[in-house]
């Protein structure tokens, strides 16, 4: 039967259909709903891992036990696990083992907009790239059948537009394989040099069959056209955008598979249309494999590199009109993504920023810590790298910069990679202080559990690793927990820990106010009477708190009661209960 | 027939994806090729939302761009004004007139434009304001204002009340079945 699903939503039925058994993945938009969806099906294995390394380690594991497994992460999420990438490529599978990275051109909710199917050509893994769920679900089934014929792990890229839109699918039954069974092949497992060497000529050996089997694979195909004046190479989102945009009008070729591409088939098509354009979102990745060909082509001299495409874009490049709709003459403020009311990150920036501390910032909800009127974050690079980072700062700076600069982490993010850099701190003696904000869930991609919240993917009780024990563990003999909602005890810790020379770690506990379990006192209400519009309140940037002629005014469809704002108000303006 | 499109405009946290769920619904049931965009992640955190609806007999793009919308559902005054743009000529703007305000404004870093209904309906388009939280109000619940707009959205848009009723009781829960059927009949009728 017909029906909507997620790009995201159709890969994991692909992944169920496909007799796929053992999933482990880290959250990251736009990839997160393939795992949480994969969950759903009790057929499966399915986890969260602390990060992608481990995800797709574990998943080549359960590979070599024989069963089909897969990974998923954000494009980002594929550096961290680029190292066993590179080398898997050598390895092989047992079973088929299938990666699913999602890029997010635009940049919706990431920190670059790095161009993922350069980790193909590189790592020299073929990669599939869908452009509705349609496809996605039959990419998925189709990559196993490739994993395993080519003994390859095999990449299926997503992005933004595919993984968060709906269309139509069919469903199809599961089918089961067999399982694999384990033998023992030192010369492809182990790869040490000596059996390293002979293992890189099969790698390249398998590029040269893939390369084949893309020349008469169905997934990359021509269309015909009516206009052979013009013929577009493209994939993924953007063939959608150029049959938007011209229809059945020029010639297209449409590849599924984006590394290795065709090379005859591609010669073929750009000899049968008088002007070849290739249509990619990013980098000219198409184009210069067309380039390589010798071929004359337009690609990214019309189309920016930067950011997402579009139909209109398409058109417009491509010479024809684009009319858009009336625009009202007016300054329409923008609306950035806030911090919730209630959020227990808000209180420690503001008490970071009132010490005027330099703060290295990391990847979460808390990035939004950045934000006027807030502002109290001086750097976000990667996962983890707010504390490495410090640990550089503070040994490279002077002594009272070591006072003055703290790192703030997220629970999920230091489990993820934040934990190696503070074993750094603790081994080569940084006088560092770092604040882990412990709000009991991985917030920013939509409440999934992590090895500090006690419960599993299927959301199961599970063991919960204890922060202050681990901190502790690694070689942190001061390690403090204070609740945020309290901003004096805040800044008596934070000073207090900043003063002494050794390293030391904060944990500002207290769960997200999002989560369905956290009961919330109500709304304070404000009074007016006693606000003398010194606006002290609005320093915190709470959407529920904003100036009606000149006095505060609360919000209770927003408001959650926190307290924060009534400890800022030097009138006792703010906090009865309504 | 031409492709449809409805671009559904509001605020992180207002329920926009409730209605293109329910839109999912009620199209696919009509055999129409659907494609429903929608933006997850930080946006969803009180920041500006988009979700792109869109039929016909084939659908390609999963985006709606400028000039190309029949009709955009804004759950927020200022976010309709955002995206006029979008409108084909002759586009219809169906607006609850509730005024939340972005961070800019409470920081006092910007103002919220004044007299928004008023200068919308000078640029040409069809303009249909209503107070769809008062509304969702009366139905028994402010978390109703998307059927209200639903129900306001279905005076346009030809589809049978069945057709509306199926898609409904397939998604809400159904202890708040009757309140959400209340809230669409007060957007539709009001």
């Amino acid at each position: 039967m017909k029906t909507l699903m997620l790009g995201n939503e159709a890969v994991a039925r692909g992944l169920y259909e496909a007799g796929c058994c053992f999933v482990s993945s880290y959250p990251g938009t736009p990839s997160t709903e393939i795992t949480e969806c994969v969950a759903k099906y009790e057929e499966i294995y399915a986890e969260w891992a602390p990060n992608e390394k481990v995800a797709l380690e574990a998943a080549l594991g359960a590979s070599l036990a024989g069963k089909r497994s897969f990974c998923a992460m954000k494009h980002v999420g594929l550096n961290v696990a680029a190292d066993p990438l590179f080398t898997i490529s050598y390895t092989g599978v047992n079973a088929g083992l299938l990666i699913g990275v999602a890029d997010d051109a635009g940049m919706h909710s990431s920190q670059n907009e790095q161009d993922s199917r350069h980790y193909a050509r590189a790592a020299k893994i073929p990669m599939l790239e869908p452009s509705d769920s349609a496809e996605a679900l039959r990419f998925a089934r189709l990559g196993y059948e490739l994993s395993e014929r080519f003994d390859t792990a095999v990449l299926i890229k997503m992005c933004t537009r595919v993984s968060h839109s709906q269309s139509v699918v069919e469903p199809g039954e599961r089918i089961l394989p067999e399982p694999k069974k384990y033998e023992k092949n030192p010369g492809k497992y182990i790869m040490m040099p000596a059996n390293a060497k002979n293992r890189h000529p099969v790698v390249e050996a398998r590029t040269r069959e893939l390369t084949a089997w893309a020349e008469t694979a169905d997934i990359n195909r021509i269309e015909q056209g009516t206009d052979n004046s013009l013929g577009i190479i493209t994939s993924s989102t953007c063939y959608q955008y150029v049959k938007e945009a011209f229809g059945d009008t020029y010639p297209v070729l449409k590849l599924g598979m984006i590394w290795p591409m065709p090379e005859r088939m591609i010669r073929d098509f750009a000899a049968g249309v008088e002007r070849l354009v290739v249509v990619e979102e990013l980098d000219g990745f198409i184009e210069d494999h067309c380039r390589s060909l010798g071929l004359s082509v337009s690609g990214k001299e019309l189309f920016p590199n930067i950011g997402e495409l579009s139909q209109n874009l398409v058109r417009e490049k491509l010479g024809r009109a684009v009319q858009t709709g009336p625009v009202l003459e007016e300054r329409i403020p923008a609306r950035p993504p806030v911090m919730c009311a209630g959020c227990p990150h808000r209180s420690i920036f503001y008490v970071l920023k009132k010490l005027k501390l330099t703060v290295m910032g990391d990847i979460g909800c808390y990035t939004l810590g950045a934000v006027a009127p807030l502002g109290a974050i001086d750097t976000t690079v990667c996962m983890g790298a707010s504390v490495s980072g410090l640990h550089g700062f503070v040994k490279a700076g002077d002594e009272e910069s070591a006072g003055r600069t703290v790192a703030v982490i997220g629970d999920s993010t230091f489990i993820h990679s934040g934990v190696t850099g503070l074993i750094n701190i603790a081994y080569n003696e940084s006088n560092s202080t770092v604040i882990i904000l412990d709000n009991s869930i991985t917030g920013m991609t939509g409440h999934q559990q992590n090895p500090t919240t006690g419960y599993n993917l299927k959301g199961d009780p599970c063991t919960k690793i204890d922060l202050e024990s681990l901190c502790h563990a690694v070689g942190i003999r001061r390690v403090k927990v204070v609740d945020p909602y309290d901003m004096e005890a805040c800044q008596r810790v934070i000073s207090q820990e900043l003063s002494v020379r050794e390293p030391s770690v904060i944990i500002s506990r207290r769960p997200c106010a999002l989560l369905k379990y956290v009961k919330h006192p109500g709304p304070i209400s404000s009074d007016p009477e006693k606000c003398r519009g010194c606006k002290a309140c609005m320093n915190i940037g709470c959407p529920a708190i904003s100036m009606e002629d000149g006095k505060a005014k609360i919000d209770a469809t927003l408001c959650v009661g926190c307290g924060v704002c009534k400890q800022l108000c030097r009138f006792d303006a703010l906090g009865s209960q309504e | 027939m031409e492709t449809k499109n409805i671009m559904i405009v509001g605020v992180g946290g207002q329920g926009t994806l409730l209605a293109s769920k329910l839109l999912g619904r009620l199209l696919l049931g009509r055999g129409y090729d659907v494609k429903v965009s929608e933006v997850h992640g930080m946006s969803q955190r009180g920041g500006s939302v988009v979700t792109y609806v869109r039929w016909g007999e084939r659908v390609c793009s999963p985006i709606i761009d400028k000039g190309e919308a029949d009709c955009i559902l804004s759950f927020e005054l200022l976010e309709a004004a955002r995206y006029t743009e979008y409108l084909k000529p002759g586009g219809r703007i169906i607006v609850n007139s509730q005024q939340i305000n972005p961070m800019p404004v409470i920081a006092g870093m910007a103002d919220y434009p004044q007299k928004l209904e008023e200068k919308l309906g000078t640029l040409g388009i069809n303009v249909d304001a209503l107070d769809a939280l008062a509304l969702a109000e009366e139905a028994g619940s402010s978390r109703a204002v998307n059927l209200v707009l639903m129900g306001r959205l279905s005076r346009h848009f030809d589809f049978t009340q069945e057709e509306w009723m199926d898609a409904i009781e397939h998604s809400v829960p159904p202890k708040f079945l009757e309140m959400n059927r209340k809230a669409f009949a007060l957007g539709a009728n009001s």
